[in-house]
Formats: C-alpha cells, sequence, structure tokens
C-alpha cells in the first residue's frame, strides 16, 4: 500500500509542476520557476503568482477535497455510487452562484459570486440539518439530500427561465459546466481554510467508517457512535463541497470514479481509501484542467465537461467489470 | 458482567419486552432462547445500550469506549459492507482499543481469533466472496478479536454446518471455561442442552424460565413457548431434543 501512496505523491506533484508550465504565455519551465520563487521585474512573475499559481492550487485543493469527500460518502453510506453532490450543498452553492451572476451581483467585486455560493451552501447544509434530524440514518440523509439537491436544480432553472438578459443566461450556463480559469489567489484564500477545516473533520472518521464496514448496531458496539459521526461527515463534506463549488463551479464524477477506481488498490478499507482518494482525486483534476489548456487552447473548453467526457465511460467500465463476475 | 434489572422496550407503542431481569457471570454460556419474535435480539441490543430502553443494565450505562472494551456483539444480521480480506475483518475488532489496531498485542489478539475459528486458509481471502458459513465464521473471530470479557452473540451457529456448530459451541464452552461470560441466543434446542450451562427461556417479551438446561426444557414450558412437544432422548453424548 505504501507504494500506491508514493506514486499517487509523485504524480500530484508532477502534475502541479506542469500545471504551472502550461498556458498561452509560454514561459519557459525554468524561467518560470525561477519567477514564481524569486520573482523579478516584467509580467512574467505576475503570470506565475497571479495566474498560473492560483490556477493550480485550486486545481490541487479542488480535486483533492472532491476525492476525500467522495470516498468519506461512500464509506458512510456503504454504497458506491454515493458521491459528494449527494447531500445537495453543492447544488445550493450553484444556486447562490446563479443567482449572483443573474442580478449582476458579480460584477461588482470579484468576490461576490463565492459569497453568495457559499452563502446558498450555508443554506442547504441548515435545510439538510432541518430535514434529516438529529435521530435520522442515512436513509433519511440521503432523501433529505436528493430534495434539496432537486430544490436547488429548480431554483437554478427558474433563474435561467425568467433570465430578461441572454448575456447573464450564456454566463450561467457557462459558469455551472465548472472552470479554474481566471481565478486569483483572492479565492483560494477564501476557499482552503474551510476546506482544509472539513478535510481535519473527515480525518477523524476514518476508524469510524471502518467500522461501519460490520454494519451499524456493530460499530456502535464498537464504541462508534452513529450520530457523532454523522455530523463530522455532514459538516466536513459541506466545509468542503461548499468552497469547491463557490470557486469553481460544478465538477461532477470526480467524487464517485475516484474512490471506485483506487478501492481496489487499498484492499478495500474505508479508512486508507480517504488519503488516496485525496490524492487521486488531485491527480485527476490537475490532469483534466491541463487538459482542457492543451487540447481546445482558443476554444475554453470546460473543466466540468472534460471530467464528465473522462468519468462517464469509466463509470460504465467499471460497471461493466462488475457484471462480468468481479464485486465493486 | 451483565446485569440487568427491569429492562423493557417499546417501540411504536407495542411493548417488545417486559421487565426482563438477567445476569450473566464469568465462567457461564447463557443461551437465550424463545420463538421468532419473542425479543432476543431486541435483549442484547437493549443490554448493549443501542437502542432506548427503561430499567437498568451495567453495560448501558458505561461510556462508548469502555463498554465496547467490556462486551464484544455478533449482530444477527452478518453485514460486510466492502470486499475487504478475512484478516482486514478481523482486524476491525480491535477498533475499541488504543492505537492504529496494527501493534504488537493486536496481531497477536488477531492471530489467536484466527486460530480459535480455524481460518488460516481463508486469512487473506475477500470476506464477501465466502460462503454464507464461512462469513459468520469470520464474523465470529471478529468478535473474539475484540477480547472482551463478555461475549455476546445473536444466532451464533445459525448458517453453519453440523461440524462448524458444534466447533463453534465448544469454543465458546472452553472460553466459558477460561473465565469469560457468553450471551448466545440459539435455536437449537438440543444443541442448547449440551452445551449451554445455563438457559433462558424468552416468550413474548417475558422471561418464562432461566435455570439449569433440564429444568427449562420442560414439556410444559415448551408447549407454552413454542406450542410443541419435545420428544427426549438421553443418550451417551447428551440429551437428543426432538420436537415435534
Amino acid at each position: 500500500m505504501k507504494p500506491l501512496f508514493a506514486t499517487l505523491a509523485l504524480l500530484v506533484a508532477a502534475l502541479f509542476a506542469i500545471s504551472l508550465m502550461t498556458g498561452p504565455a509560454g514561459i519557459g519551465a525554468l524561467d518560470g520557476l525561477r519567477s514564481l520563487i524569486l520573482g523579478g521585474d516584467g509580467p512574467m512573475p505576475i503570470v506565475m503568482r497571479e495566474i498560473r499559481l492560483p490556477r493550480a492550487l485550486l486545481g490541487l485543493a479542488v480535486g483533492a477535497g472532491l476525492g476525500l469527500t467522495g470516498a468519506a460518502m461512500q464509506g458512510y453510506l456503504r454504497n458506491p455510487l454515493a458521491e459528494p453532490g449527494l447531500i445537495g450543498v453543492s447544488g445550493m452553492a450553484a444556486l447562490g452562484a446563479v443567482i449572483a451572476i443573474q442580478t449582476g451581483l458579480s460584477l461588482g467585486t470579484a468576490l461576490a459570486l463565492p459569497a453568495t455560493a457559499l452563502t446558498g451552501a450555508a443554506i442547504g447544509v441548515g435545510l439538510l440539518v432541518a430535514l434529516a434530524g438529529p435521530r435520522g440514518g442515512s436513509v433519511t440523509l440521503i432523501l433529505a439530500g436528493i430534495a434539496i439537491s432537486a430544490l436547488a436544480g429548480a431554483g437554478t432553472a427558474l433563474v435561467l427561465n425568467l433570465s430578461p438578459n441572454p448575456y447573464a443566461a450564456n454566463e450561467i450556463v457557462f459558469w455551472l459546466m465548472g472552470s479554474l480559469a481566471d481565478r486569483s489567489m483572492v479565492h483560494v484564500w477564501l476557499a482552503l481554510p474551510p476546506m482544509l477545516l472539513g478535510a481535519a473533520l473527515i480525518w477523524t472518521t476514518g476508524r469510524g467508517l471502518d467500522a461501519l464496514t460490520l454494519g451499524e448496531s456493530a460499530a456502535s458496539a464498537m464504541g462508534v457512535s452513529a450520530t457523532g459521526l454523522r455530523w463530522r461527515l455532514i459538516a466536513g463534506v459541506a466545509l468542503i463541497v461548499g468552497p469547491a463549488t463557490a470557486v469553481a463551479g460544478v465538477i461532477g464524477f470526480v467524487g464517485l470514479v475516484v474512490p471506485h477506481i483506487l478501492r481496489p488498490w487499498v484492499a478495500a478499507r474505508p479508512s486508507a481509501l480517504l488519503p488516496a482518494s485525496a490524492l487521486g482525486g488531485a491527480a485527476l483534476l490537475l490532469a483534466a484542467d491541463i487538459a482542457v489548456r492543451l487540447i481546445l487552447p482558443e476554444r475554453d473548453l470546460k473543466l466540468g465537461v472534460l471530467t464528465a467526457l473522462v468519468g462517464a465511460p469509466l463509470f460504465l467500465h467499471l460497471i461493466w467489470k462488475t457484471r462480468s463476475g468481479g464485486r465493486v | 458482567m451483565l446485569e440487568l434489572q427491569g429492562l423493557s422496550v417499546t417501540r411504536r407503542n407495542r411493548p417488545v419486552l417486559d421487565r426482563v431481569s438477567l445476569s450473566v457471570a464469568a465462567g457461564e454460556l447463557v443461551g437465550l432462547i424463545g420463538p421468532n419474535g419473542a425479543g432476543k435480539s431486541t435483549l442484547m441490543e437493549a443490554a448493549l445500550g443501542l437502542i432506548p430502553f427503561s430499567g437498568a443494565s451495567n453495560l448501558a450505562a458505561m461510556a462508548a469506549t469502555d463498554r465496547a472494551r467490556a462486551a464484544a456483539y455478533l449482530p444477527q444480521s452478518r453485514e460486510i459492507a466492502w470486499p475487504v480480506s478475512v484478516e482486514d475483518l478481523i482486524a476491525l475488532g480491535r477498533i475499541p482499543w488504543p492505537g492504529g489496531g496494527r501493534g504488537p498485542a493486536d496481531r497477536a489478539a488477531i492471530d489467536a481469533a484466527i486460530a480459535r475459528m480455524h481460518l488460516q486458509d481463508f486469512r487473506t481471502r475477500t470476506a464477501l466472496r465466502l460462503s454464507g458459513g464461512e462469513q459468520t465464521r469470520a464474523l465470529i473471530a471478529r468478535a473474539l478479536a475484540q477480547e472482551t470479557p463478555l461475549l455476546i452473540a445473536d444466532e451464533p451457529i445459525a448458517g453453519l454446518d453440523p461440524a462448524q456448530q458444534l466447533a463453534c459451541l465448544r469454543l465458546f464452552r472452553a472460553l466459558a471455561t477460561e473465565g469469560r461470560g457468553l450471551l448466545v441466543s440459539i435455536h437449537d434446542l438440543g444443541m442448547a442442552a449440551r452445551f449451554c450451562t445455563r438457559l433462558v427461556l424468552l416468550d413474548k417479551g417475558q422471561v418464562l424460565a432461566d435455570g439449569a438446561p433440564d429444568q427449562v426444557l420442560t414439556d410444559d414450558l415448551l408447549r407454552r413457548a413454542f406450542g410443541i412437544t419435545a420428544r427426549r432422548i438421553d443418550t451417551p453424548d447428551g440429551p437428543a431434543i426432538l420436537p415435534i
């Protein structure tokens, strides 16, 4: 299992470096690195520090966050089809962002859009807590999440429907596809602290998720509090997925596919899958973000479109494998 | 080890357990018998404090971690959610203990549990790909690896072949002789009579009888609880009980 983590970590480091070197400015690798670290005159340090560094950092953080929360949700619900969007927080964050674009708030300051998205995410968590209640089981949580997602989707569709301004509608549609282009360090500082807090919370659930392999009553008989586990998990997922959606838009399939691919490599242990999926998610998203810059540099291919294009066939392949004998 | 006083459980306004008092001491293998729906599983879960109840249970009064080091529980539903190896499955029993679950004490406990359930050949196999009976044995080994003085097992021999049923109950009897306490629900009355040091007959949420096997398995009590008559044949290897 150690070689797996080493390989994934090396892969992430390499992709992070490649992400820093990829872009239309055509900066050489060594020049770019020098101006990133040492600074200097001219446009090169600005390109490296203000454009490429935040993009690579967000790719790393959002990818790792999606992978980690996907693994945590699958472990908690004991279902390989679970994904971080299931609790409805990302849908509500997207609705908040859509409202910010529609009302023109996002034109005022760069922070207005992520701030309203975070507000949406917070409202989503509030609804979830109210609906799923302190005593609800995992099924209640799923149902509440589906209801909130549906509500957020309906709200987004309503905003698009009533939009009198085709430019705003256009912008909304493109924002919903998810992207890391043109993000600044402000976005990084906005998203990173809550995401780190969420990751720390999810980190503490590892042993509880392992115990849940035996079912809820066996886990509670081993001293794992089902209620405590659920709150830590909901809070952790919300703290990661809310900010991730607020700065990057909706990026699907990473949280679903990455835990699925890596599960056999960690002997299916939910606690070991958490760090592996975080690394795998970061690698996948960094790679996808490099690919959107290389495949169609002039057409602004959206990140969420690419992850879905890659993720859906991967998922089909996994279903195929499941069908022909092996289990998930 | 286990002290229950006037334990009552009500679910959806229907009484499931009615003022059950029961104790299990060190060295005892107590068999919990009774018809389907008598409240055997509910009694175990309430005793562990997993479901709300009224009355007193010494286990439920403990802090969760202390309780997990005092009593291991094998639930009736044999759940294994992920394709983990048998060894990793058994290692889950070490979760209540400090450390990462891979220290020398943990290793010893896991190896002992594997040896006691004769699972050496299954160590690296994927638990989900085993047969139902083999999964049950792996889950019993998981409970053994918890190394608790008290073991509460819900129908541990259901689904095991005759040889494995005998091996399992012999092991439980040996554990009792070593000074552990066991509370085991069981449907095979003959096996219960042969191996248990004491039987508790539960019917409609109440304790109908509590005592040595031949005091509990009387014609009258069996008729009242199960609505059957039982033919008892004493053999050199112990009593055989044939329900008619």
